[in-house]
């Protein structure tokens, strides 16, 4: 238990830092660089859940895909490397008040619904066999619609960025 | 480990991804920070699935990475078609809607 609370908070605090870089950097690849980071530290606080699959999932698509669509989004969207200033809005101060209350109303409701209730010792660990179980018995109608969103989203994309 | 511990480092990082959607004018970067909303709803779901040993947390945590990898296929391919008309893909320039 000690060695995954260690694991947890440093992992917790290198996720925040490198989120909050994402979002103030005033570089765009840079961005996508801690976006990496904390991509792969949600992977390891999966882990930590006992959650494999879904940890090598996110590894997969998130570090492997996603961030390769980013990059190329970044390049085919201007040549220039390097820090730019005209990334935020005038008015980015109204995010941080925005931000701290939905944090404030979060904190409360979660304090007074979990306050200090434990994830059990021994919790039962989910295999991936029975993962699978369910996405193909019980959840077999949103893993078809799910094959169509992605079907559609690909043929949409090719014929958004396609020349004309 | 409290359940808690999870929950407010997703609520952390989901305010983190909200202050970027609502301070960004780049629309690549308002991607990046709806990913790091995603993810936070992720670490949610399976701090439950844990919790409950339930199975459902996991599917959805499956879903919702499938689902943000359209998303950001569509949400790519618009901010290039944007970028090809408009030479800029900075948000507050696409106000055309705006009497």
């Amino acid at each position: 238990m000690i060695a995954q609370n260690i694991g947890f908070w440093t992992i917790a605090i290198v996720m925040i830092v490198a989120a909050l870089r994402v979002v103030t950097t005033n570089n765009v690849v840079h961005a996508a660089l801690w976006l990496v980071v904390v991509l792969a530290g949600a992977a390891a606080q999966y882990i930590l859940l006992a959650a494999e699959f879904v940890a090598i999932t996110q590894v997969l698509v998130y570090i492997g895909a996603v961030m390769v669509l980013f990059l190329f989004g970044t390049m085919l969207t201007r040549a220039r490397i390097g820090s730019e200033s005209d990334l935020n809005n005038t008015y980015k101060k109204l995010g941080v008040p925005v931000a701290g209350l939905m944090f404030a109303a979060m904190v409360v409701a979660l304090s007074s619904s979990f306050g200090k209730e434990k994830i059990p010792d021994s919790p039962k660990v989910i295999s991936t066999q029975e993962v699978s179980d369910q996405i193909f018995g019980q959840y077999l109608l949103p893993f078809w619609a799910l094959s169509f969103v992605l079907l559609a989203a690909v043929v949409g994309a090719i014929v958004l960025a396609r020349k004309d | 480990m409290f359940v808690n511990q999870f929950l407010f480092l997703a609520a952390v990082l989901f305010c983190i991804g909200v202050y970027g959607v609502v301070a960004r004018k780049n629309a690549v970067l308002m991607l990046m920070s709806i990913e790091i909303i995603l993810n936070s709803v992720n670490i949610n779901l399976l701090t439950f699935a844990l919790r409950n040993g339930s199975t459902d947390g996991h599917v959805f945590a499956l879903y919702i990475i499938a689902v943000a990898a359209a998303e950001v296929g569509v949400g790519l391919g618009l901010v290039l078609l944007v970028y090809r008309n408009k030479k800029t893909i900075s948000v507050d320039d696409l106000s055309e809607m705006r009497g």
